[in-house]
């Protein structure tokens, strides 16, 4: 014991007591400094990983930007749509769940299944849509059992909402689910698959002012990724307001007048270029696409051979027939040659034959009966005094030929053929006999109904070229105007006085005079200014061959039926193009649609007009 | 036989110093523990019931003096190195080691049962032959040889942690014990050798571990999850904390292994540094007083006991903080106090009475 204590009293030993705590002290004032960087130098760093470590972002639908007529008339809005989704993270019974959930949604299993397994490419803390677009009643069924149904919960998202049945379907396209490549380009922030954009017409180029701004829902989750709470809510902003140049009065007369059959018209505000109705037929309703439409759906659309997606107001090209005589009218007195033709039926040039709609013969014709009673012997000479190059540079003045400018996608430019066009295109020479078959709008000419519109609605100008218009304002939801595109004038074509007086004057005598083609669209209150179209579709060897059971021309063998007119003549507002596929006259069928929507117009102005003057 | 003295005597600080951690590590199991919701008795009771076994357990080694202890070293010593020899054939196995047997309430690990062994056997051996002039190289092979066969058998577990703070418990004793200038360099230069050589030894989680706790960054959600973690948890309370029960780091589960080895970053990330600084403080003083009870023990026996359980307690207490601040690589090595386990609650109150029995007893000659 003694040599115990002696041991332990020596120096060195107690120093070693000391050193031991020194050493101790030291170590753990390395352990403070360390605690002392991370917790107070380190921690805006540290803290700011701890808040992203625990937080997701979770991406709010916007509703989409509702669309009106020019008055303020709701044409596209949004519905609320019930869908039935799962959070995955709080099923624990896959298998006991869905046989729940199938009769109360009437899906099968496997397809409950399907969707589940679809879902599993998500974050767990994302809900996993079971079913889109249920019913009330569906909905209310799922709530009632919410009890049983561990995990599934009932969300409300925005769909869109299609009023009047989907009219002017054309105009405004339908959506369409986000592609992979639309994702990828960096123009939808806060995008995900399953989202839905504007694809086609309206919808697609104003996409970046309909869409919104997604709102962002700042959840916590734990390190599984498990849903806890919600801690902060950015909420969506809608897509800002669009109003439209259509008239939705206007729009429903066209709609009516047009009926079932096929074909394309459209009513242009002669002073602006805007489009006031626009129908194209047969149409679809973009409802359908809407909530994502089903593969034998689209297809049907899309291999129906009557071509229900094409708007062929703006992509339906056909030859002009007798509407296309205004121009070379036109032309004709530019250039001086103002013809009193003697029609006797037929028209011979190089051994070839062409007829006059009028076996019989129109007699003496002069530019004014010509046009009345659209005698092609009268265009038939004085196409061929005239020339088809310069006929091609007056057509071309007047919008035909290239798109008119019409600003949403999927124009068609038609075709005014040339001398130089023919050699390019086909390495030939151009012949004196098609330049015959020209000045009646057939042979190679096309034009689409929009351009017949503005050519239209340029000779009631007295020659001013309007880019039609489709969008009169944008604003958002303060009222901020964001967008109010001005009428736009293309190009001012020239023709004397005394010209553009004496072919109006013969386009009011095509509907209000005795004998003129277009009589169909006379109206007593007003005046309205003309010209009917009967356009052959494929030339047949003869009029004999080919009748069905009833002794008709089978249906894709007659001919279409044109009309374009503006009105009043005086002091001209409105310009219609209507085109009848297969209608066999212009003056019969599609006429009377023209009428009936410069009627309809006409009384909407004066529904308006009293208060006005008051 | 019993003494009034020892009542007296009795070291009241550093049972309460001890009960005190222990009261906050209990508080903090609750907080880490509070997100749990499966069924059975709560950790923090469990860990409860740890600490009043262990209180009765060191209150009991209390009552017999240390002196006979010494004679029972080498009977303990026999036993421990029997189970590391059972738990190396028939132990049961986690994450690829072999560490514990199955006691039915509990699982026995005798890597750390080992420890009080080994500072048992070698006060022995220190008490008997230390001298004034230091430990040649050649009068240490005795102690060597009684440390080197438990190592052995705890690195063929494998676990490196539990060998290493073996090695640190020895080699503070031993320093205090003295040695010769030559030999502590020769030692050094050895013990550099080994390092070198064992790094081809090491398995191949035990590198990736080293690695990663060089550049945890590298492998975030590998092995690099653990230390970035816990960083975030320690670094994110700044200085007063999140709260009880709001770390969120902890409570959103980010944070693994939170009621064992990574306890303290719980603590710290709901008390901030001044919470740390406060629980630091308490474990620097119960080291320090550890020396102060070796300095008045009663003989050299009790001398070494002390140094050797307080090294315990220190080296545990380094090597999980270095850890869980990202100083030190992540080894298994638990809180003394303060992480959940039994076996880890039972030897540190073995030791707790071991410093209290040497306290208790320092005037009896």
């Amino acid at each position: 014991m003694a040599l115990d204590q002696k041991w332990k009293e020596l120096p060195a030993v107690q120093r070693r007591f000391l050193f031991y705590s020194a050493a101790a002290a030291v170590i753990f004032l390395l352990l403070l400094l360390r605690l002392w960087y991370l917790q107070v130098i380190s921690y805006e760093d540290l803290q700011e990983r701890s808040i992203r470590n625990r937080t997701r972002v979770l991406s709010l639908d916007a509703p989409r930007g509702p669309i009106f007529d020019r008055n303020g008339v709701l044409l596209v809005d949004n519905r609320p749509s019930f869908q039935i989704s799962v959070m995955r993270q709080d099923v624990e019974n896959r298998t006991l769940l869905f046989e729940r959930l199938s009769p109360l949604l009437d899906m099968e299993i496997s397809e409950l299944e399907q969707r589940w397994q679809e879902g599993r490419r998500f974050p767990i803390y994302r809900p996993v849509p079971l079913a889109e677009d249920v019913t009330r009643e569906i909905m209310e069924r799922v709530q009632e059992h919410s009890v049983d149904l561990p995990g599934v919960l009932t969300e409300v998202r925005p769909v869109r909402d299609y009023l009047d049945h989907g009219s002017a379907a054309h105009l405004i396209g339908y959506l369409g689910e986000i592609t992979e490549a639309e994702l990828q380009s960096g123009d939808f922030k806060l995008y995900r698959g399953g989202d839905f954009i504007g694809k086609t017409s309206l919808e697609r180029t104003f996409d970046p002012y309909l869409r919104g701004e997604k709102g962002r829902r700042l959840v916590e989750v734990d390190v599984q990724g498990k849903l806890l709470r919600q801690l902060q809510v950015e909420p969506s902003r809608p897509g800002n307001k669009i109003y439209l140049t259509l008239d939705r009065e206007l729009q429903r007369a066209a709609d009516t007048a047009f009926g079932s059959q096929s074909g394309a018209a459209i009513a242009l505000d002669v002073k602006t270029g805007e489009i006031l109705a626009m129908v194209s037929r047969p149409t679809f309703n973009p409802a359908w696409f809407a909530k994502g439409i089903a593969g034998d759906e689209w297809n049907a659309l899309a291999q129906d051979n009557r071509h229900p997606l094409q708007n062929k107001v703006i992509a339906g090209q056909y030859p002009p027939g007798s509407t296309f005589k205004i121009v070379v009218a036109l032309a004709a007195l530019r250039e001086g040659i103002n013809n009193t033709v003697d029609c006797k039926g037929d028209f011979v040039i190089a051994d070839s034959r062409y007829r006059c709609w009028k076996k019989r013969g129109h007699r003496i014709t002069d530019l004014k009966k010509a046009l009345r009673e659209s005698c092609d012997v009268w265009f038939y000479q004085t196409g061929l005094e005239l020339g088809i190059d310069k006929l091609s540079v007056a057509a071309k003045e007047f919008g035909l030929g290239a798109p008119v400018g019409y600003p949403l996608p999927g124009e068609r430019s038609g075709l005014i053929p040339s001398q130089e066009w023919k050699r390019q295109r086909y390495n030939k020479p151009w012949y004196a006999g098609e330049t015959v078959i020209a000045s009646i709008g057939q042979g190679f000419v096309l034009a689409t109904p929009i351009q017949l519109a503005v050519m239209m609605a340029a000779v009631a100008n007295h020659g001013k070229v309007l880019k039609p218009q489709v969008v009169r304002r944008v604003e958002d939801w303060d009222g901020h105007l964001l967008l109010q595109p001005e009428p736009e004038v293309v190009r001012q074509v020239e023709y004397s006085q005394k010209t553009w007086k004496a072919v109006r004057d013969a386009l009011v005598a095509v509907v209000n005079e005795p004998h003129g083609t277009g009589h169909a669209a006379r109206l007593d209150n007003v005046l309205v200014a003309g010209k009917t179209g009967t356009s052959q579709v494929i030339r047949r060897k003869s009029d004999e061959e080919e009748l069905d059971e009833e002794g008709k021309t089978p249906y894709r063998f007659r001919p279409h039926a044109l009309f374009v007119a503006y009105a009043p003549a005086e002091k001209p507002e409105i310009a219609v193009a209507v085109v009848v596929e297969h209608g066999q006259s212009g003056g019969r069928a599609a006429g009377p649609i023209a009428k009936q929507i410069i009627q309809r117009y006409m009384e909407l102005k004066e529904e308006i007009s009293p208060e006005l003057e008051e | 036989m019993f003494d009034r003295r020892l009542v007296s005597n009795f070291d009241w600080v550093l049972l309460f110093t001890v009960l005190i951690v222990a009261g906050i590590g209990v508080a903090n199991l609750f907080s880490a523990t509070a997100s749990w919701h499966s069924g059975g008795t709560p950790l923090y009771l469990k860990q409860l019931l740890w600490l009043s076994g262990g209180v009765l357990i060191a209150l009991t080694i209390c009552l017999v003096d240390y002196r006979h202890l010494e004679h029972f070293a080498i009977h303990f010593y026999s036993v421990s190195i029997g189970l590391l020899v059972y738990v190396l054939v028939l132990g049961k196995t986690t994450m690829g080691a072999a560490r514990w047997i199955n006691l039915g309430f509990f699982n026995l690990q005798p890597g750390e049962v080992i420890k009080i062994a080994v500072i048992l056997i070698l006060a022995r051996i220190f008490a008997k032959t230390a001298n004034p002039f230091g430990y040649s190289l050649f009068e240490i092979w005795q102690p060597a040889l009684w440390l080197l066969l438990p190592v052995v058998l705890i690195l063929k577990e494998p676990d490196l942690g539990t060998a290493m703070m073996v090695i640190f418990i020895a080699a503070s004793m031993l320093l205090f014990a003295g040695l010769k200038r030559g030999t502590l360099i020769g030692l050094g230069l050895l013990g550099t050798l080994v390092a070198v050589a064992g790094w081809f030894g090491l398995h191949d989680y035990q590198r990736a571990r080293i690695r990663t706790f060089l550049n945890p960054e590298a492998d975030p959600l590998g092995s690099g999850y653990h230390i970035i973690q816990s960083k975030i948890a320690v670094g994110s309370g700044g200085l007063f904390g999140k709260g009880f029960i709001q770390g969120t780091q902890s409570q959103l589960s980010f944070l693994p292994e939170r009621h064992t080895d990574f306890a303290f970053s719980v603590f710290s990330e709901e008390w901030g540094f001044v919470g740390s600084l406060v629980l630091l403080g308490l474990y620097f003083f119960l080291i320090v007083w550890g020396l102060y009870v070796a300095r008045r023990a009663a003989d050299r026996f009790g001398l070494f006991l002390a140094v050797g359980v307080t090294a315990m307690i220190f080296w545990h207490i380094v090597v999980n903080l270095g850890m869980v601040i990202g100083l030190l690589p992540v080894v298994g090595v638990p809180l003394p106090l303060f992480s959940y386990g039994g076996t880890s609650m039972v030897t540190t109150m073995i030791g707790v009475g071991l410093l209290m029995n040497v306290s208790m007893r320092r005037f009896m000659f």
